[in-house]
């Protein structure tokens, strides 16, 4: 069989979830999908059931906060890879801050289990359905959500590091 | 799972059922997690782990960094093989600038990566014997990683946290005194190796405690996202460095190991065997390795020699763009796996063009696998819960980032 190539991945995936599929790029050479956050499990679940396109390995999924971006401050990124074609692919869903709910992958791959917990320890985003959504590497008591931007991890007064000189503006946030 | 252990499970009278720990400070967990175990005498009934005790937050420190200050951080993943995260790192940036790297560094890679692999699976493999009750075979190949250590300590000065390499290259050519080691090496530890080999390999008591214990399906272990060891061990041939060649991997000839039953005998076979694929490249690359520049050319990122600093304007120019974090860096998103001494060690770098990181997170194989820990070791004994802890090689450090 011929091995399947990001251009018919991006072309599979939209025709089958057709405005679901709101952006995409080849960033380095892996392709980027970005997917309404509510089909994102079903469009994980149509891709690991596919015959050709056999998406059959969870690599890593990773949270993200873009505070500046209004009503889609939180990015949930799923790294997938099929063996099958060799084939590394990233989907892309965009939450909004006031309400970080994305369904869970767990029914689909067990390892899903504590990277979702580790991105809910981090940002805060809850998994829909996960059997036991708890802190992982943090304590149970933290009260916050230490990845995100706005806890700036060195002392704000300080201005030998200040980032605002290198064209980033961390202190504002 | 097995009707034995199903029957083991349902024969539990809740009367009989204690609870233990397992760790945090255990002397078999070899790291500080905790296991709070069921137990109906000897068997175990469930498992619940902690873990996160020496979180130190690499993800948030890596978004105040400029890139170079970042390989520090990556040592203290998997201290075991620090030189494999340290390079993984520089290939991640090295793939976000898109610079073409000297074949001679790509190959002085490869043999410093798979040094790291020997000294991560000798720990891994004689620590397993120490479980297993064999203290000797984990003093004997210490002598041997004690020369790896020497090996490293030639080339970046340290022997465990190394910060080895810098983004582009290496921080100097290997010097003469690593040539005469590395032959000594290469020359001596075969011997050494199959002895140690032969203290555990076909021990009939080795045999008989490690088969069996904490066995993982080849199914389970592909939803659980293993990658590495412990994956082949269940007879899944998955391994970055044939998968997705990184640094010359293509150019080499080595086999992968695979299990069968993905139990600690066959986790402890396949580590065994990498060893000697490892030697094998190692040899390759070393006999192969092409004359030619230790780093590449790269002026915006590579520290300049000290003594030109001083003499010279453009290089006082660059080193200070370096160490204030003026470079210019493209805006994007990579994803470079390499295979470490677990598995695939990923970093999936967010760029937004400002001198320190976006986002980056670590894939860490140990985080991903050791969730499937409860379910290996329900209804075994402690003693093979101890076994499968030791074989799957969990290294707090990289647990918990």
């Amino acid at each position: 069989m011929e091995k399947q190539n990001n251009q018919e991945y991006l072309t599979a995936v939209q025709a089958a979830f057709g405005a679901d599929v709101l952006a995409h790029e080849e960033a380095f050479g892996m392709l980027n999908i970005e997917m309404t956050p509510n089909r994102i499990h079903d469009a994980i679940a149509w891709l690991q059931q596919h015959q050709d396109l056999s998406v059959n390995y969870l690599t890593n999924i990773a949270g993200v906060h873009y505070p500046e971006a209004v009503g889609r401050e939180f990015a949930v990124v799923y790294q997938l890879h099929s063996w099958k074609n060799n084939l590394r692919l990233r989907i892309k869903g965009y939450l909004p801050k006031d309400n970080l709910h994305i369904a869970t992958i767990t029914d689909l791959f067990a390892g899903a289990n504590w990277m979702e917990r580790e991105t809910y320890d981090f940002f805060g985003i809850i998994f829909d359905g996960h059997p036991d959504l708890r802190r992982i590497l943090n304590m149970d008591d933290m009260d916050y959500f230490p990845m995100r931007k706005e806890y700036v991890l060195e002392d704000a007064t300080r201005e030998d590091k200040d980032d605002r000189f290198f064209g980033r503006n961390n202190n504002e946030l | 799972m097995s009707q034995e252990i199903k029957d083991i499970l349902q024969a539990a009278d809740p009367a009989n059922v204690a609870t233990i720990n397992f760790g945090p400070t255990h002397p078999s967990t070899h790291g500080i997690f905790q296991n709070i175990l069921k137990v109906d005498g000897e068997k175990i009934i469930s498992s619940e782990q902690t873990v996160g005790y020496i979180h130190r937050a690499f993800e948030k420190l890596a978004e105040r960094r400029p890139y170079n200050q970042i390989t520090p951080i990556t040592d203290r993943l998997n201290y075991c093989s620090s030189p494999i995260n340290n390079i993984g790192w520089e290939m991640t940036v090295e793939k976000l600038i898109g610079v073409d790297i000297p074949k001679r560094v790509q190959y002085m890679r490869v043999i410093i990566m798979e040094l790291a692999r020997i000294a991560d699976h000798l720990i891994c493999n004689s620590v397993i014997g120490v479980d297993a009750g064999a203290l000797t075979s984990f003093f004997y190949p210490f002598s041997e990683r004690e020369k790896i250590y020497e090996l490293y300590e030639e080339m970046s000065g340290a022997r465990l946290t190394t910060n080895m390499g810098r983004i582009g290259g290496f921080e100097r050519d290997f010097t003469p005194v690593f040539h005469q080691k590395l032959q000594s090496f290469l020359k001596t530890f075969p011997k050494a190796f199959e002895e140690f080999d032969s203290m555990l390999a076909r021990n009939r008591i080795f045999m008989d405690r490690t088969k069996g214990a904490g066995p993982i399906s080849a199914e389970r272990a592909l939803s659980y996202s293993f990658s590495g060891p412990n994956l082949r061990a269940a007879g899944v041939d998955y391994d970055v460095r044939a998968m997705n060649p990184y640094s010359s991997y293509e150019d080499f000839d080595f086999i992968i190991p695979v299990g069968v039953n993905g139990d600690t005998y066959d986790r402890f076979m396949v580590r065994q065997e990498e060893i000697r694929q490892s030697l094998r490249i190692i040899e390759q690359a070393y006999k192969n390795l092409p004359e030619g520049d230790y780093k590449a050319d790269l002026p915006d990122f590579y520290l300049p020699p000290k003594a030109d600093v001083y003499n010279n304007m453009e290089a006082l120019i660059y080193h200070f763009k370096i160490v204030m974090g003026e470079t210019e860096l493209p805006v994007g998103e990579v994803y470079h796996a390499v295979e470490g001494g677990n598995g695939e060690l990923g970093y999936y770098l967010i760029s937004d063009g400002g001198r320190t990181p976006y986002r980056l997170q670590f894939r860490r194989p140990c985080f991903i696998y050791y969730q499937a820990y409860p379910e290996m070791i329900k209804g075994l004994p402690i003693s093979d819960a101890v076994l499968t802890l030791s074989s799957i090689n969990v290294i707090a450090g990289e647990l918990d980032a």
